[in-house]
């Protein structure tokens, strides 16, 4: 069985407002991946990106698809991927894994950009005062009418039934934001890093109960670029080689926000798959990546992954002692996507191969870390990976 | 156009009309089918239990149970009044059977989980939205 491997990591400037072009971060991110693995753009035959470029309303969230960067690096390329159907914001890198695997690429860029923080997202538009009255289709037909414009109400809706079903509290879950930020005062790079208390988080803003303010991350500027490699054509790369021990993205339920299992939602397909494919155990990670476009995602995939039972995520997280950086499972140990900013779900890969590394600097998890996990998505639609030093 | 904020209101098609316009004569209507009597929301071209072709619209009783819910507090549009509370339901006809919703007449606060309620129509141009509101003693 071929071993795929992590051999570069790039990143563009990351920020509320970045000054270029979503293509020019692209290639900044890029460029920069190439060289950490010590790759020319010769070397590359295959690239990946989830969910394309779109257009309309949603351009902020994908400005750049595969082929604006095949024609600004001049690419040659045996194997490319895009689209917005796939396992969660790890498509890009499932496919690429997959596309490695199965012989036809052996080198593959996979990146994400968005430009969400010059943006505007597409129900700022749809609820301007002046706009014409607006008519949905598809996905968010059964929602928007009753005035559920936002993945913070449907992700609300889930928080609120973990707190009824399991008696989770605000208190306990803040402890994720708490952590976030304090881990983001040693990343030079995050967009908050001032810290904050558990006093800060139940007192903060609350915009769609019991979601406040301090449970959403902050919508950035970025790129974020990965070269995946064959692991025997890696071998003698200037790089560290990560190897992506398993990976999954499956979809039990419908797509839709309100026809999911809530509160658990796809995260724990996800994560089943993700056991059934390695020999290793949640006993085994020494460091985890998992997303925060919500705090309470974050919390299903505690549970998804095993690193506590099902409901018991309020209490494994409560008082923020065992997901510390010295605690028994240091969790988003750059400050997640709260803090360090929105690269949907980018960032927790690049961290986790960075803490693997042992190259995160002031933040680096103690110990000799050996195994990694990174997650992304949450509602129906959910993906992860772990990731070993080997 | 309008200075007030207007909700988004569905495209109506040939599939969707039915739940969007039952409310005109005061039903609430699902798809279902005449062969396993299976209830199928959101609307699908094939029974989503036995693949049977014969979906037609059925009306519900109305009663609902509160599944879960969220008291939205920002406003995310100029003139849009808030708070107000958006709801799945679960409908009693069928274990999964949900649907997303306003929960109206009552104050927000004293929404919970597992309230029984029904529903009741407000018209929207050519639209009929199904809320929900607790039940009548």
């Amino acid at each position: 069985m071929v071993d795929v491997v992590i051999s570069g990591i790039g990143q563009s400037a990351v920020g509320r407002k970045v000054d270029r072009s979503g293509i020019a971060m692209t290639v900044d991110a890029v460029i920069a991946a190439l060289a950490d693995a010590g790759l020319d753009r010769k070397d590359i035959d295959g690239l990946s990106t989830y969910p394309g470029k779109l257009t309309g309303n949603l351009a902020h969230f994908s400005p750049v698809g595969t082929h604006e960067l095949i024609e600004a690096l001049k690419l040659r390329l045996d194997w490319y991927n895009g689209g917005g159907e796939g396992g969660a914001q790890q498509a890009g890198l499932l496919n690429a894994v997959a596309a490695i695997k199965a012989g036809y690429a052996r080198h593959v860029i996979v990146f994400r950009t968005l430009k969400e923080g010059s943006g505007s997202l597409y129900w700022q538009q749809a609820a301007g005062p002046s706009a014409q009255r607006q008519r949905v289709g598809d996905r968010f037909e059964y929602l928007m009418p009753f005035d559920a414009l936002t993945v913070i109400n449907y992700v609300a809706m889930s928080m609120q039934r973990h707190f009824h079903l399991y008696g989770t509290t605000r208190r306990q879950l803040g402890a994720i934001s708490v952590n976030g930020r304090t881990n983001a005062a040693l990343n030079p790079a995050a967009i908050f890093r001032d810290p904050i208390t558990i006093d800060d988080y139940l007192a903060s803003r609350m915009i769609s109960t019991p979601m406040c303010i301090l449970d959403c991350d902050a919508p950035t500027d970025s790129s974020i670029a990965f070269i995946l490699s064959n692991a025997e054509a890696a071998r003698d790369l200037r790089s560290t080689p990560i190897t992506i021990e398993a990976m999954a993205g499956a979809l039990h339920s419908a797509a839709s926000w309100d026809q999911t299992d809530m509160p658990h939602m796809g995260a724990h397909d996800a994560a089943r798959q993700l056991w059934s494919r390695t020999a290793l155990k949640p006993t085994d990670v020494d460091v985890a990546q998992l997303y925060d476009g919500f705090s309470f995602l974050t919390l299903t995939w505690l549970e998804a992954l095993g690193f506590c039972g099902i409901g018991e995520g309020g209490a494994f997280v409560e008082g923020g002692h065992r997901i510390a950086r010295d605690g028994e499972l240091p969790l988003n140990t750059h400050g997640g996507q709260l803090s360090a900013g929105r690269t949907h779900g980018f960032g927790f890969v690049r961290e986790a191969v960075i803490q693997l590394r042992r190259e995160a600097g002031e933040r680096q998890v103690p110990g000799d870390p050996q195994v990694a996990i990174a997650s992304a998505g949450g509602g129906p639609q959910a993906g992860c990976m772990l990731l070993t030093r080997r | 156009m309008s200075d007030s904020y207007q909700r988004p209101l569905p495209i109506l098609t040939d599939e969707n009309r039915h739940f969007w316009q039952g409310g005109r004569d005061g039903h609430l209507l699902l798809l279902r089918c005449r062969d396993c009597r299976y209830w199928v929301h959101t609307p699908q071209p094939r029974c989503t239990n036995c693949l049977s072709e014969a979906l037609t619209s059925e009306p519900v009783s109305g009663k609902a149970e509160v599944e879960t819910f969220t008291i939205n507090i920002k406003p995310w549009g100029k003139g849009m009044k808030v708070p107000y509370v958006i709801a799945v339901v679960a409908l009693p006809e069928q274990p999964g059977l949900r649907v997303t919703t306003n929960i109206v007449d009552i104050d927000p606060e004293a929404v919970y989980i597992g309230m029984a309620v029904e529903v009741r129509f407000e018209q929207d141009e050519d639209v009929w939205l199904p809320m929900f509101a607790p039940v009548a003693n």
